[in-house]
């Protein structure tokens, strides 16, 4: 009975020191974030089909590749520089279009951007408020607590502007797509910690335009539509390309390809959905230390007690 | 102390049970899981409680609520992951629970009610994390929720007034989503008064142990503290280890993606999937693609599906075998592993799309898993010559090791000892 005790105190002291886990590494440069025109572009290549019919083949048609990102496995942080790279894409480019309706400017701090620099970013942006005294509504220059506007003023509107298909919010779509792994990957899955099919998904899906279609499946691309293999639920999507070469200028002399725009850009995305990511990683790291030591403590402590007793 | 005991005698009942309790020494991992299970309900209920008083059940803002725990409050990423793994791993405990009991005869005379209560605990628990899963409001809750509502609207007659009892309307909507909430935080408590139902029927009827003979003297016995105490905290701890490991690294792998998108009544996923512990039952309602006489194929899918749960209400009665454990039946063990396997499988099966072939495999799966129940358990039971049993569980352990260390099994492997 003595024994249990002290190794029970012994375990609860030993948690002590290890403390909470830092959040995250900081290893961003504070480059201040540029405002730019919307630069959407609008893709040429149309391809214009039939109705589809038939037997539906099975989607998405390719699956996307597997990266290697900064946030993977049990030690995953955030490359703070790709995160800010990712931002000025998204807001170059994307957000002419995708909303993100659940990230705040304040939230942007966690990029390595300081208070002054977050209010300045938060200015640049026109927030509908109100109603004012005069029962009128107004706009104001956006501060840190609003959130991301989103660029149209309802899904109807978005949807009509873009075809049929409204794009969807940014907030949540790196955790919301996941190409089905399959058996035995997805068993595989549980030990590489394999939790990055949504950012694989998005870089798949953004370096996967200008492909030409096979001509069974060409047939049923709609008009409107631009074919892209790794479009997990069709042949072909209602967004056009929507980044070439060069379009953004990297002040920090990364490679300004549509490749390293889709990584940075997906890795945004992956922190817009899981802000505390890299905390939890650290997180676990300290509990499952303590637990391991917990259990390892316990297993020496039965051995005692059930030494004498054969079963 | 003594003045509460002679008033109340609640420290003494506490005593009783958990500290001279008698449990057998033998006892395995396997036996490991009931702790377990109190731990996890404890668990779901105290996370449960706290995600609440930042949910919001409402159809208007309940997604963007749960975002909000996720995002802004402290450690909210942590409770709700907590809260959705841990319905998991209650899962994969009382599989483990349930599958040692069909081993080990945990069901037979006296010990029937034990097991009737075990089923409640089961049903109930199938009906809270169902309505669980519909209230972060995604695509598959809604969705989810719309398909299995659907299902009572089978049954002639009453089938519409069920459903629209159980949805407060003709769809699912915010009336919906508020009676769910509501049953969803009552349903955990009855949970809990069940649970103690069960371990009282456990401690007038005793644990049953690997050999299944009944205990025959103190020398058969341990007492519960420290003996049950450490090794079920050994095991609780390791469980632990699994839980935390899930939640820290993995703490979407169990879900589905869609659930991150909005409900949106207007488009509908295109696989509906349930949560993988419902999966065997999913796969069991789709087996029956043809009508049965008057019974349509639907009504027919709900039947069995509810009929593979009823059915183990009357296992006590259905195994007519005089031998308590499947360690002393050897031909009972061969069909004790092909119906795991058989779960199994149904399982993977209702992750498939109903077409081409696996509807046929699923219902060969289900026609299995009643006949097991149904024809094995009674006519084996008549036919099988068992094993030697030992004369008692003292003479057991001491045949099996002179004393001296215990070698260690996988937590989960029911005949391994510890
Ligand atoms: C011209 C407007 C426009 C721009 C600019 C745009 N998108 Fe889109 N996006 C859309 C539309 C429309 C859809 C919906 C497509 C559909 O469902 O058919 C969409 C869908 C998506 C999807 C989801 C695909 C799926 O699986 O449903 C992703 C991911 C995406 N866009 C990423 C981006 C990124 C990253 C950028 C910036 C580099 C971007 N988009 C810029 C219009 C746009
Ligand atoms: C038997 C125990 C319980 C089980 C099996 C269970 C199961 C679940 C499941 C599966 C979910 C969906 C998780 C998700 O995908 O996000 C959920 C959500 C929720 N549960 Fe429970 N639960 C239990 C007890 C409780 C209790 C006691 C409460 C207290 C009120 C509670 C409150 C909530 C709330 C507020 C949510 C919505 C927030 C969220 O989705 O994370 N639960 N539950």
């Amino acid at each position: 009975m003595k024994t249990l005790l002290s190794a029970f105190l012994a375990a609860g002291l030993m948690a002590m020191p290890l403390g909470i886990a830092s959040a995250q590494e900081n290893q961003g440069s504070g480059a201040s974030v540029e405002a730019n025109s919307d630069a959407a572009t609008e893709d040429a290549g149309e391809i214009a089909a039939e109705e589809g019919h038939s037997e539906s083949p099975h989607y998405p048609l390719k699956k996307p590749e597997e990266l290697s990102w900064s946030f993977a496995g049990p030690f995953g942080h955030w490359d703070i520089a790709q995160l800010q790279r990712g931002l000025k894409v998204y807001k170059e480019v994307c957000s002419a279009c995708h909303g993100m309706r659940l990230v705040a400017f304040r939230n942007l701090e966690d990029l390595g951007y300081n208070e002054a620099q977050v209010k300045a970013f938060a200015a640049e942006y026109t927030i509908q408020d109100g109603p004012n005294a005069d029962g009128e509504m107004f706009d104001r220059p956006g501060i840190a607590s609003d959130y991301f506007p989103s660029p149209f003023p309802n899904p109807e509107a978005a949807a009509a502007a873009n075809n049929g298909a409204a794009p969807p919010d940014f907030s949540l779509l790196a955790k919301a797509r996941a190409v089905e792994r399959g058996f035995p990957t997805f068993l595989f899955d549980l030990f590489s910690q394999y939790q990055e099919a949504g950012p694989d998904y998005i870089h798949a899906l953004l370096t996967g335009y200008d492909q030409e279609p096979p001509a069974e499946i060409a047939d049923l691309i709609q008009d409107g539509t631009y074919y892209n293999p790794y479009f997990i639920s069709g042949p072909a999507l209602a967004m056009p390309t929507p980044i070439a070469d060069d379009q953004v200028e990297y002040p920090d002399g990364a490679p300004q390809t549509v490749d390293q725009y889709s990584r940075d850009v997906s890795a945004f995305m992956m922190w817009a959905a899981e802000p505390h990511l890299a905390e939890r990683k650290a997180t676990g790291f300290v509990v499952m230390i303590f637990l391991v030591v917990f259990a390892g403590l316990l297993f020496v402590v039965k051995r005692r007690v059930w030494a004498g007793t054969p079963h | 102390m003594q003045w509460l005991d002679a008033r109340l005698p609640l420290p003494r009942l506490m005593y009783d049970s958990f500290v001279a309790y008698p449990v057998p020494r033998n006892l395995n991992y396997a036996y490991t899981f009931g702790g377990i299970l109190a731990l996890f309900l404890g668990v779901q209920i105290l996370t449960g409680i706290v995600l609440a008083m930042h949910y919001a059940a409402n159809s208007a803002i309940a997604f963007d609520s749960v975002e909000k725990i996720m995002r802004d409050v402290n450690w909210g990423w942590m409770l709700r992951y907590m809260h959705a793994n841990g319905a998991s791993f209650f899962f994969i405990a009382v599989y483990v629970h349930i599958f040692r009991g069909l081993y080990y005869g945990s069901y037979k005379a006296p010990r029937e009610i034990l097991w009737i209560l075990g089923v409640i605990i089961f049903l109930l628990m199938m009906a809270t994390a169902f309505m669980g899963y519909v209230l972060p409001w995604g695509q598959m809750s809604f969705w989810g929720a719309t398909v299995i509502t659907g299902f009572f609207t089978a049954f002639p007659l009453i089938g519409d007034s069920i459903q629209q009892l159980l949805l407060g309307g003709f769809a699912v909507d915010n009336a919906t989503l508020n009676r769910f909430f509501s049953l969803h935080y009552l349903l955990p408590f009855m949970i809990a008064g069940v649970v103690i139902l069960h371990v009282w029927a456990l401690h007038v009827a005793g644990q049953t142990n690997p050999t299944g003979v009944e205990v025959k003297s103190s020398k058969d016995t341990v007492p519960f503290t420290p003996h049950a105490t450490i090794k079920d905290g050994f095991a609780m701890v390791v469980f632990l280890i699994l839980f935390a490991y899930m939640i820290f690294y993995l703490p979407n792998y169990l879900g589905h993606a869609d659930n991150y998108i909005e409900a949106n009544p207007l488009k509908t996923p295109s696989h509906i999937v349930p949560e993988w512990y419902f999966l065997p039952f999913y796969a069991m309602l789709r087996a029956i693609t043809f009508n049965i006489g008057p019974i349509d194929s639907k009504l027919g899918g709900v039947l069995v599906m509810f009929g593979s749960i009823i059915v183990l209400f009357f296992v006590p009665w259905l195994d007519t075998s005089r031998i308590r454990s499947t360690a002393f039946r050897p031909m009972y063990k061969i069909f004790f592993w092909i119906l795991v396997a058989d779960c199994i499988f149904l399982g993977w099966l209702g992750s498939k799309p109903a077409e081409g072939i696996y509807p046929a495999l699923a219902l060969a799966g289900t026609i299995y898993y009643f006949g097991h129940f149904l024809i094995v358990l009674p006519v084996l039971g008549l036919v099988e010559t068992p094993r030697r049993l030992p004369g008692s569980i003292t003479e057991a352990v001491l045949a099996k090791n002179g004393g001296g260390g215990a070698p260690v099994g996988a937590a989960a492997a029911p005949d391994t000892k510890g």
